[in-house]
């Protein structure tokens, strides 16, 4: 497959009173054409803002890209221009942001505000881009689109209007959509709704998608790969299979036990993960994830751990796969799912030291 | 490799240690500290708060300083430019402007303060009630303050003080009379928006009564707001005193306040500017002092703004 | 919308009624006979004066008279220019009142936007401090400290402009400036805020990830729904205006109705006083009604709603 995004061991850091925020602390990720990539983690992991510096949407100051590269068809995004970003937004890479009710502009009519899109990207005189964007809306399955383009945005519910945000995303077919948390303000049956939705587009288009969650439920439903941030880092990369069925990294672990399934509500257990996130003005000394795990090792708190393949997808960043780690058993709920794959190699490799 | 020279005690399990993660978070700061420490490092905001405790110093002991009395007059030393005698120079009934410049402060800053906690104190009354009883009630009171808010301010202040004569009581009254219908409306929008928040109705499930969740819950949530608005009250009826001087309006000589002293030295500017120099600087200091105080109180109770 | 203007209307109404009723009673109120301050009147001549402006009927009629007056547009007599109605003065003051303050608003509103969104655009950097600095300076100056300023500096020392009247285009400059000065720094103040907020607003984001220019995401997307604060402050801004214009007037000697308003009340003369009262709250009050009005025309939220939601 061919490879449309390529992050290299990104750091961005946000000023503020108390400090430098570290926000992301060297994030490395893939993302190849036509596969949706799930970014899952709590909020405060990072995520949003490793999705929102792929098309430099951060604000500058305070937040401040400090190391690595963000390449996207092989050019490097980070040192391009505002200028010259303006013909990457919108047009190569586009996205949907969480609350429908505040993405769109209030004060302009749907129609025109996709319309912009056209008008800029594609240089359509503005009556052809009338006329696209009431197709974009019917695409989008919006009932009536001939009146609904001369409609302001609150005229619309929660849903319509993140079909809006959908539409004026693809408007000028990007090679890359960046959907950051697009439902998790929407009712659950309209969930549903704007994920087939999403799907069925990404068919017609073979757009990749960035999909980012802290609802591993939506992951499932949506993903082919899942990357799994804590604290500003990427703990565990692996296929969908890999992540549900073959998870390594304890953090996974507590993220699938304390997603509630239909199996797992017989025996009403749900496991919380103790604790808070960390102050990343501070980022504590080893794996930041150490504090809050059962599992934690004594080195875990004084050495970052290294990366270890499982298979040719599946990375982990943990110390429990060093071979003279003692064997632990994952959590009860976790351990019924888990089944042997067979793309796993036969040992864990190191590949990369901390 | 360098893992491989790790000791096997490395790997011994050790499990959740929460108190770790407390203890790493940065202490959290309470909501007055954190407006406190953003409104210090307002630097214009300090220079306000550093410029009206000048202000108040010199309203307090300033009459005292040059040794002049603010109404004697003395003819013989009439219109006198700024001198070591005269440190602000004298006016056209040869008062000294320095210690009468004083006395005004003292005037239009106590004129401020008592319109600021009139109107607080009818404004968090009724505002409140309003907010908080909801209903009818609230129907009604706030529809008679709107009728009040229509009502331009400067045209009432001016016809009370026609009607009612010129000290400083009735000028009190006339700045009050409608002003305070602005403090109740944002006491009322703040009660209304505080008063359906968890922890509101949490203590009310506890039993707690309606007064006790007013001044343990929702007047110490409502401070910002309050203090920024009587904040720039304050400025609002400095001005407003200068206003009504100047349309004749004013306190009766031989009262001094800053508004009747730039009045009278209006007429005399081309010759002796520094009767209207020194109250009119001083007016415009404390409306400068009080608006960027108000800004920077603004600035640091708003938590949206911070980051 | 028909039921939002409807409520609008009632309101203004209303608060027109209570202004109007409070001038009423309180000139009633005030301390002696409209002819008390001229020399003694013989009695027989006093009482023809009573009879002549109705005082000898009871003050309910009186009231009555005033206000079918007043909603037939008859602001009553001048006791003192015996010549002269309240009406009079309006149509030789009032049209050159409103040029001033036209002129006035025009500043204050293109300054004052273009103060603020400069400012907003560059948060935090030197033409943030500056238009601030400004703005401060502007709202902390009194109009008729202003107005003496720009009279010293720009008239009688420099002679750039005549020093007073109202006599040709240049005679209107200085007058409006003193008069524009602090409006203009409170519509920058609040362009600069309710840009910042709109800025910081998820749409502008998304309006910059379509990839449009920085001037278009501003133009567009940012401006429009920053100004509708500053539409709604036009009410507000055109009574500082009137009010304002009153000691502008005076300082400039120009003869608006600011000037006669002034007379009036430094010689007591009730009705005037009164009369223009009742005047100036009409225009107030029809100028922040139509402000509302705009404002509904240029937020289409408010329209289904009936009513403005939020902010």
């Amino acid at each position: 497959m061919e490879k449309l995004l390529e992050v290299k061991d990104l750091q961005i850091s946000f000023q503020t009173y108390g400090g430098d925020v570290q926000a992301v602390r060297g994030v490395s990720f893939d993302v190849f054409k036509g596969e949706t990539l799930a970014i899952v983690g709590e909020s405060g992991s990072g995520k949003s803002v490793t999705a929102q510096s792929l098309m430099k949407l951060i604000p500058m100051p305070p937040g401040k890209i400090i190391g690595g590269q963000i390449l996207f068809e092989g050019e490097d995004i980070v040192t391009k221009t505002e200028k010259e970003m303006e013909h990457i937004r919108g047009k190569e890479i586009s996205m949907i942001f969480q609350d429908p009710m505040t993405s769109l502009n209030p004060t302009m009519r749907v129609g025109k505000q996709i319309a912009e899109v056209l008008i800029k990207h594609q240089n359509m005189p503005k009556a052809d881009a009338k006329k696209r964007a009431v197709e974009l809306l019917h695409q989008v399955g919006i009932p009536m689109p001939e009146t609904r383009v001369k409609q302001y945005p609150h005229e619309f519910s929660g849903g319509m209007r993140q079909r809006v945000m959908i539409a004026i995303a693809l408007a000028a077919n990007p090679k890359l959509l960046i959907a950051d948390e697009p439902t998790t303000a929407l009712d659950v049956t309209i969930q549903a709704q704007i994920l087939e939705l999403m799907k069925k587009l990404q068919k017609q288009t073979n757009t990749s998608i960035i999909f980012i969650t802290h609802d591993l439920g939506v992951v499932a439903n949506v993903a082919d790969r899942v990357a799994v941030m804590y604290a500003g880092k990427i703990v565990e990369t692996g296929t969908v299979d890999e992540i549900f069925y073959d998870p390594r990294h304890p953090y996974t672990w507590g993220l699938l036990a304390s997603m509630p399934s239909l199996e797992s509500s017989d025996h009403g257990e749900l496991a919380a993960i103790p604790g808070t996130p960390p102050d990343l003005t501070n980022p504590p000394q080893g794996d930041a994830f150490a504090p809050r795990n059962q599992y934690s090792l004594a080195i875990d708190f004084v050495k970052e751990p290294p990366i270890y393949q499982i298979s040719e997808t599946h990375f982990v960043r943990s110390w429990l796969l060093h071979p003279n780690a003692p064997k632990v058993e994952p959590p009860e709920i976790v351990k019924k799912r888990m089944r042997k794959l067979p793309s796993s190699f036969e040992q864990a490799i190191l590949v990369k030291e901390a | 490799m360098d893992t491989d020279q790790l000791r096997k005690e490395d790997f011994e399990l050790v499990g959740v240690k929460i108190e770790e993660t407390e203890k790493i978070s940065k202490p959290s700061l309470s909501f007055w500290k954190d407006a406190m420490y953003r409104f210090r490092k307002n630097k214009l905001a300090m220079l306000g708060v550093l410029l009206l405790a000048l202000l108040i110093f010199m309203a307090i002991f300033g009459p005292y300083m040059s040794g002049y009395d603010y109404r004697t007059n003395d003819l013989t030393s009439k219109n006198l430019p700024p001198s070591a005698e005269h440190w602000f120079g004298t006016d056209e009934l040869g008062r000294d402007v320095f210690t009468r410049t004083w006395e005004g402060a003292r005037i239009s800053i106590f004129i401020g303060l008592a319109a600021a906690l009139i109107d607080l104190t009818i404004g968090v009354l009724w505002g409140g009630i309003a907010g908080y009883k909801g209903g009818r009630l609230d129907e009604v009171m706030m529809r008679t303050a709107d009728v009040l808010y229509g009502i331009p301010y400067l045209l009432v202040v001016i016809l009370l003080m026609v009607v009612l004569g010129q000290s400083v009581g009735t000028m009190i009254l006339a700045m009050t009379i409608t002003g305070w219908v602005n403090m109740a409306r944002i006491v009322r929008g703040q009660i209304l928006l505080l008063k359906n928040q968890e922890y509101v109705l949490a203590s009310r499930t506890l039993g707690a009564t309606t007064p006790r969740i007013m001044a343990r819950h929702l007047i110490p949530n409502a401070m910002g707001p309050i203090l920024v608005t009587m904040t720039l009250t304050i400025p609002t009826a400095i001005f407003t005193e200068a206003f009504l001087s100047f349309l004749g309006l004013g306190l009766n000589p031989p009262l001094a306040s800053w508004g009747t002293m730039a009045s009278d030295g209006l007429p005399a500017l081309r010759f002796y500017p520094w009767r209207l120099l020194f109250p009119a600087t001083f007016i415009c200091l404390t409306i400068f002092a009080f608006n960027v105080i108000g800004d920077g109180l603004r600035d640091a109770l708003d938590p949206r703004l911070r980051k | 919308m028909l039921k939002y203007i409807g409520r609008r209307l009632l309101f203004m109404l209303l608060s027109l009624w209570v202004i109007i009723t409070a001038t009423f009673f309180l000139m009633r109120m005030a301390p002696g006979n409209p002819f008390t301050s001229e020399k003694k009147l013989p009695p027989e001549i006093e009482a023809n004066l009573n009879a002549f402006y109705g005082l000898d009927q009871p003050w309910y009629a009186q009231y009555w008279d005033y206000l079918v007056g007043i909603a037939s547009w008859d602001f009553g007599p001048s006791f003192k220019y015996k010549s002269q109605t309240v009406n009079d003065l309006i149509n030789s003051g009032f049209p050159v009142s409103l040029t001033l303050g036209i002129e006035a608003l025009l500043i204050a509103v293109s300054f004052g936007v273009l103060l603020g969104v400069t400012a907003a655009l560059f948060h935090n950097k030197w033409p943030d401090y500056g238009s601030m600095v400004i703005a401060v300076l502007g709202i902390s100056v009194p109009s008729f400290i202003m107005a003496t300023l720009l009279q010293y500096i720009f008239a009688m020392q420099l002679k750039i402009f005549p020093v007073a009247l109202w006599e040709s285009p240049m005679h209107t400059v200085l007058p409006a400036l003193a008069l524009a000065a602090s409006p203009m720094a409170y519509i920058a103040r609040l362009t600069r805020s309710s840009m910042l907020e709109v800025m910081s607003n998820d749409y502008i984001k998304t309006a910059k990830s379509k990839g449009l220019s920085r001037s278009a995401v501003t133009v567009k997307h940012a401006i429009r729904n920053a100004m509708l604060p500053v539409v709604s402050y036009l009410g507000p801004l055109s009574a500082s205006v009137i009010t304002g214009s009153v000691v502008i007037e005076q300082i400039f000697g120009i003869p608006g109705l600011g000037s006669h308003f002034v007379t009036s009340i430094q010689n007591r003369d009730y009705t005037v006083i009164m009369g223009i009262t009742a005047f100036y709250s009409i225009i107030l009050l029809v100028c922040v009604f139509l402000v509302d009005i705009a404002y509904g025309l240029i937020d289409p939220r408010i329209k289904l709603a009936g009513e403005k939601k939020g902010e």
